[in-house]
Order: structure tokens, then C-alpha cells, then sequence
């Protein structure tokens, strides 16, 4: 049974379906050739980004990947700015210079997402350093994926978070492919969780198209950290819906393997269902939020397509604080 | 005034800072040392030059935090603390070792403020030796500043004497964009005049240990020395220099560099890094660009040869640019 209230669940249910409709929207605004550069999407994996991060603050810090909308929607990022951001917009988060591979809200404990496969753990690992030396209860995680488990730089980082102590905690998803390559080729010992394990650290499994499942395996793994036992892992495996970017045809994948997917292994569908199973609500209750996401994403869209856009002065600014 | 080596400048300057701003930590391979050990000496080794000697005696073990072998996590970890309030000083011992975590400098904390749209900062120093003569050999004795000099969002400091080092590690530590402070191996020992108070010696000015008419000289870290005994040495010919040393290589002084050529008419440029794409022809360019109604001789350019950096001490001795080899560059303008 779960411990969370009907708030607490409808708080996480929105986090979820705002990114599912964010980047549904996505996969149709960039087939028209109107969105710039590479884009990523989550879809399909919300359940473990929401299941994450519906135990931190904003004090608490994360680093995503730069499949980083939904982890970065789940910490309370600004949707519209969001979307302003990827239509390449002034106003957007990081006022159209970063894009869909490098969006960040520093004062929301976001430090970025990071375009390169392997770079932000061991950013994280100094984010949970200063949560250490401030002594602030406050823990750091990175997102990370099968791809990025065959980088040094995660096993340099979780080395150094065991070495150094601090409250760090590594979310591995499994999402079945290192961009057009299954995980099955390419990690040598397919167990990501084992060799993660093997550094001594705490694993904690989750099943990553259930929400519950990894909100409750995110509850021990943050635990863990916060109360000061050093750094831990929460493992979830969750295939993705769409390409490793978008315009990617795809071909490494059986055909129907998206189809049954989107059958059996919706996090969106497996809540509804949990809710009603377990008598906690009217899964109907959530249809008023399905409308009230709807009408922000485009809201957002909207907004974006006339959002002011930068002039070349604007290429200028911000490289140094001062210089 | 008392006369100080680089080492005890750079370690007072770490001094000063620590007790000036609790949020200024040391974090790289043996800073403090022997964690671990069988002595359980900890603290007995203050960094493999002893720069950060005395450190986790005066200040506790978690302000001096010693870390694997681990560049990368190591930048990185320095890049998410200053990223979080913190002000990391990240050694990574050899400027050659930015090969191991190139990723976190240039990727990530030089571009953390443009990529975020100026909403974020990274006050980061990442500390390194350089340079060669300590028959280091080809992977222990590059200089390495001069392509980390290329990156837009960083800021490179490479002092040639233990007064400016001082300065030049206190401004840095200050600083809110991120530093690479490159240390000459060959300076550590060699003393000069250093005030034992705190003091600040701001980026983007060069200073000028020599004043003549005849050429101008712009040299960098230790080859500022080598510079200043080429000029010395022409005096019996009746031939006097400007030298320059411009101390930080980004942001740098154009200022000074175009006032002295206007004045002299001829630039010799000296750096004991190879010569192609580096900071010699970057200078050469620039006064090119903006100065070449000034020039009456050929600029010339005083480097390593586009080779490794050599083991024996002989072929080592000939890979770097010499007083002689700078003499002559500079006799070549005035023919």
C-alpha cells in the first residue's frame, strides 16, 4: 500500500503526465522542422524521474543527461521557460544559449542537463561534496543510463563518492540502448546494477515503468544518503518510447516493439490502474489534471513559437562574469 | 621585505585564503597525504611540490581533501561544489593530466555560465605544474596552457616569479569565473621579494621587468627568466628590450603588448610550447592585425620544435627556447 496521501499522488501523477504530454508535443513540433539542433526524448520513463524526485527539494541538487526534459520537469523546472528554451527563445531558461541538451535552473537545484554521455556524475559527486562541507541535510543525485555506465567518468565518480563519503546518489536507467546500440552489446556483464554494486555502495532495484515501485526504491536510496552512509544507487530499467533523438529511424528496433511498450508498460496506465486497485481514488480524479497538462503544454507551445528571439550582441554575453 | 620561493608564496597565498573564506577548499591527489598509510601521517606529504603544506593542520581534514587518481571525477567534483557555493581550489599535479578530464574542463565548467545563460557560477581554480627541465619527460613536461588558453569561459593565469604568484592565486581564488593556474616546475625554488600580507594582483595586466627601445619582447611563465637573461646579456651591444609578461594569457593585455611595439617596431614572442597553433603565433596575429603599421622588421617567434618534449637532460636542454635562442631572435629584428 502506498504512504502517500491523494495530494501527495496527484502531485507526482501531474509531474509524470506533464512530461509524457511535453514530449509527445515535441515528437510532433520537430517532424515540422520549426524546433533547432537535437532533442532527446523521455518519453515513456517518467515514472523513474518523478519517482526520484518527488523526494527532493529544491535544495537538493540533480544532474541530468541530455535526455534531461523529463528529470528536469520532475525537479520542478519551469514548463513554458522549458519550452521557450528548446524554440531557442531569450526568454526561455538559459535565454536560448543551452537548448534541449543543456537546461538548467541553478536556484531549483537543477545544475544542468549535459549534453555529454558520462559528464554529470561526477558534478554531482561535488554538489554532494558541498552538501557535505555546509553540513545542510540536502543530498545530490545524477541521472544516468546503460550508455553512460560504460563511461569512466561513472565509475570515477562513484568511486570518489565512496572514497570521499558523501551524500550522493546515482539513478541508473536502463532504457535498453546506448543511443542506436542495445545494452545487451554493449555493456560487458549486462548487470549494470552489479557492477555499480561492486564499488559498495547500497542498490536499490525498481521497475521503471511503475511509479510506486521506484518511489519506494528512491525512498531507501535517498535515505541512505541523506542521513549521512555515503552514496547509493537506484536502478531502473525502462525502455524508451522514441529514437535516441528525434528524425532517428529507428532501425535497430523490432518492429511492434514501441506498440507493445506503449501496451504494457505505460507508468501513466500502471498508475491509474494501482490508484483504482488499491482504493485510494476515483482514477477519474485525475482526468481534470490530464485537461489542466493539456492546456499548459499549449499554452507553452503557443508562447514559444512568438517568444522574442536573441539579436548578435546577445552571442556575446555571458561567457565570463567578468573579463 | 623577505625573500620567498614560489612554493611558500603559493602556500601563503592558500593561507590566506582558507582563513579568509570558509568556503575555500583543496581537493586533488595528495594534498594533504598519507590518508591511509601505515604511518597514518596525514598531512605529511601537502601536495607533491608542497604547495599545500600545513593545509589540514591549520584547517581540518575537510577543507584538504585528498581523492584517487581520478582527473575527472576530480574537476568535476571541484565544477559541481563551486556550481553549489562552494570555492574549490582542484589540483590535478601535471598540466599534462588536463588530457585525463579535457571533458570537464571544456565541456562542462568553462561553458556552465554561457550554456545556462549567465544564471549560473563556477568560482573554480584547477592548480597544475608545467612546463619542462625536470627531464619529466614527454607526458610530465607540457605546458598545456597554451591550447586551454583557445577555450572561451576560462580564465589562464601562468606566472613567472613567486611575487606574482602569490597575487596572481589570491585573485584567482577570488575570482567568480573559472581559473586554470599553471605553475612552472623550475619556479617553485626560485625566490624573489614576497610581502607576507594578502594581496591581489588583477587579471589582464601585463607587467614589464625590462624597459628598453630597441625590440619588444613578450614571454611567458619561467621563459619570462630566460627572456630577461637574453636581454641582459645584449647590453654590452648597446641593445635594450621591453620585456613583457603578460601573466594571464585569457584574458590578456593587448594594450601593453601594441603600446611597446609602437614604440620599439619589433615583437620577438617566446614560449617553450611547440610552436603551431599556440600562443607565439596568437600574439604574432594579433600585433599583425592591429599594430602592423608599427612593425619595421619580421615578428619573430621563439618556441619548442614540433616535437615531444624530450627525457635526456642534453636533448631536453635543446628542446627549450635558451637565452641564446632568444638573443639571436632579437638581433635578427635589428639587422
Amino acid at each position: 500500500m502506498s504512504t502517500l496521501n491523494a495530494d501527495q499522488l496527484k502531485h507526482a501523477y501531474r509531474r509524470m503526465k506533464t512530461i509524457r504530454e511535453f514530449e509527445e508535443r515535441l515528437h510532433v513540433e520537430i517532424a515540422t522542422g520549426k524546433i533547432a539542433g537535437f532533442t532527446h526524448l523521455y518519453s515513456g520513463q517518467e515514472a523513474i524521474a518523478v519517482g526520484v524526485c518527488e523526494h527532493l527539494s529544491d535544495a537538493d541538487a540533480i544532474v541530468s543527461t541530455h535526455r534531461g526534459h523529463g528529470h528536469c520537469i520532475a525537479k520542478g523546472a519551469d514548463v513554458p521557460m522549458m519550452m521557450k528554451e528548446i524554440w531557442g527563445s531569450t526568454e526561455g531558461t538559459c535565454n536560448g544559449k543551452g537548448g534541449s541538451m543543456h537546461i538548467a535552473e541553478i536556484d531549483r537545484g537543477i545544475l544542468g542537463a549535459n549534453g555529454i554521455v558520462g559528464g554529470g556524475p561526477p558534478i554531482a559527486v561535488g554538489a554532494a561534496l558541498a552538501s557535505k562541507l555546509k553540513n545542510n541535510n540536502t543530498v545530490a543525485v545524477s541521472f544516468g543510463g546503460d550508455g553512460s555506465s560504460n563511461q569512466g567518468t561513472t565509475f570515477e565518480a562513484m568511486n570518489m563518492a565512496v572514497c570521499l563519503k558523501v551524500p550522493k546518489v546515482f539513478v541508473m536507467e536502463n532504457n535498453g540502448y546506448s543511443e542506436n546500440t542495445g545494452a545487451s552489446y554493449s555493456s560487458g556483464g549486462i548487470d549494470i546494477a552489479a557492477r555499480a554494486a561492486s564499488f559498495g555502495m547500497p542498490v536499490f532495484k525498481a521497475d521503471g515503468a511503475d511509479f510506486f515501485s521506484v518511489y519506494e526504491a528512491s525512498e531507501k536510496a535517498i535515505a541512505h544518503s541523506r542521513s549521512g552512509n555515503g552514496p547509493s544507487i537506484i536502478y531502473a530499467t525502462m525502455m524508451r518510447y522514441f529514437g535516441h533523438f528525434e528524425g532517428d529511424p529507428q532501425l535497430y528496433r523490432a518492429k511492434g516493439e514501441v506498440e507493445e511498450l506503449r501496451k504494457t508498460s505505460d507508468c501513466l496506465q500502471i498508475f491509474r490502474k494501482t490508484i483504482t486497485d488499491q482504493g485510494l481514488f476515483e482514477s477519474t480524479e485525475l482526468d481534470s489534471i490530464d485537461d489542466q497538462v493539456m492546456t499548459l503544454i499549449e499554452e507553452s507551445v503557443e508562447a514559444a513559437m512568438v517568444a522574442p528571439r536573441g539579436t548578435p550582441d546577445d552571442v556575446l554575453t555571458d561567457v565570463y562574469i567578468n573579463y | 621585505m623577505p625573500i620567498k620561493t614560489t612554493r611558500d608564496a603559493l602556500n601563503e597565498a592558500l593561507f590566506h585564503e582558507f582563513a579568509r573564506d570558509e568556503t575555500v577548499f583543496v581537493i586533488g591527489e595528495d594534498v594533504a597525504g598519507g590518508r591511509g598509510g601505515s604511518s597514518g601521517d596525514v598531512g605529511c606529504v601537502g601536495g607533491i611540490f608542497g604547495v599545500t603544506k600545513g593545509l589540514v593542520a591549520e584547517f581540518g581534514e575537510h577543507r584538504v581533501i585528498d581523492t584517487p587518481i581520478s582527473e575527472a571525477a576530480i574537476v568535476g567534483a571541484a565544477a559541481g561544489a563551486a556550481l553549489s557555493g562552494m570555492r574549490p581550489v582542484a589540483e590535478i599535479m601535471f598540466a599534462d593530466f588536463f588530457g585525463v578530464c579535457l571533458d570537464q574542463v571544456m565541456n562542462q565548467v568553462a561553458k556552465f555560465r554561457y550554456m545556462f545563460g549567465g544564471k549560473s557560477k563556477c568560482p573554480l581554480v584547477i592548480r597544475c605544474n608545467t612546463g619542462g627541465g625536470y627531464s619529466a619527460a614527454a607526458q610530465h613536461s607540457q605546458t598545456m596552457y597554451q591550447m586551454m588558453t583557445a577555450i572561451p569561459g576560462l580564465k589562464v593565469v601562468v606566472p613567472s616569479n613567486a611575487y606574482d604568484a602569490k597575487g596572481l592565486l589570491i585573485s584567482a581564488i577570488r575570482d567568480d569565473d573559472p581559473v586554470l593556474f599553471f605553475e612552472h616546475k623550475l619556479l617553485y625554488q626560485s625566490q624573489c621579494e614576497v610581502p607576507d600580507e594578502a594581496y591581489a594582483i588583477p587579471f589582464g595586466e601585463a607587467a614589464m621587468p625590462r624597459e628598453g627601445e630597441h625590440c619588444t619582447v613578450v614571454a611567458f611563465g619561467q621563459m619570462v627568466n630566460v627572456a630577461a637573461q637574453a636581454i641582459d646579456s645584449l647590453a654590452a651591444e648597446g641593445i635594450t628590450c621591453d620585456l613583457i609578461d603578460p601573466r594571464t594569457t585569457s584574458p590578456l593585455d593587448e594594450e601593453t603588448i601594441l603600446e611597446s611595439v609602437e614604440a620599439t617596431g619589433r615583437l620577438v614572442v617566446v614560449d617553450e610550447s611547440p610552436p603551431r597553433c599556440g600562443l607565439t603565433g596568437d600574439i604574432a596575429g594579433m600585433v599583425a592585425d592591429k599594430g602592423f603599421s608599427s612593425l619595421r622588421a619580421p615578428i619573430k617567434q621563439v618556441t619548442a620544435p614540433h616535437t615531444p618534449v624530450p627525457f635526456a637532460r642534453e636533448l631536453e636542454q635543446s628542446y627549450l627556447p635558451s637565452a641564446e635562442k632568444i638573443a639571436a631572435a632579437i638581433r635578427e629584428t635589428l639587422k
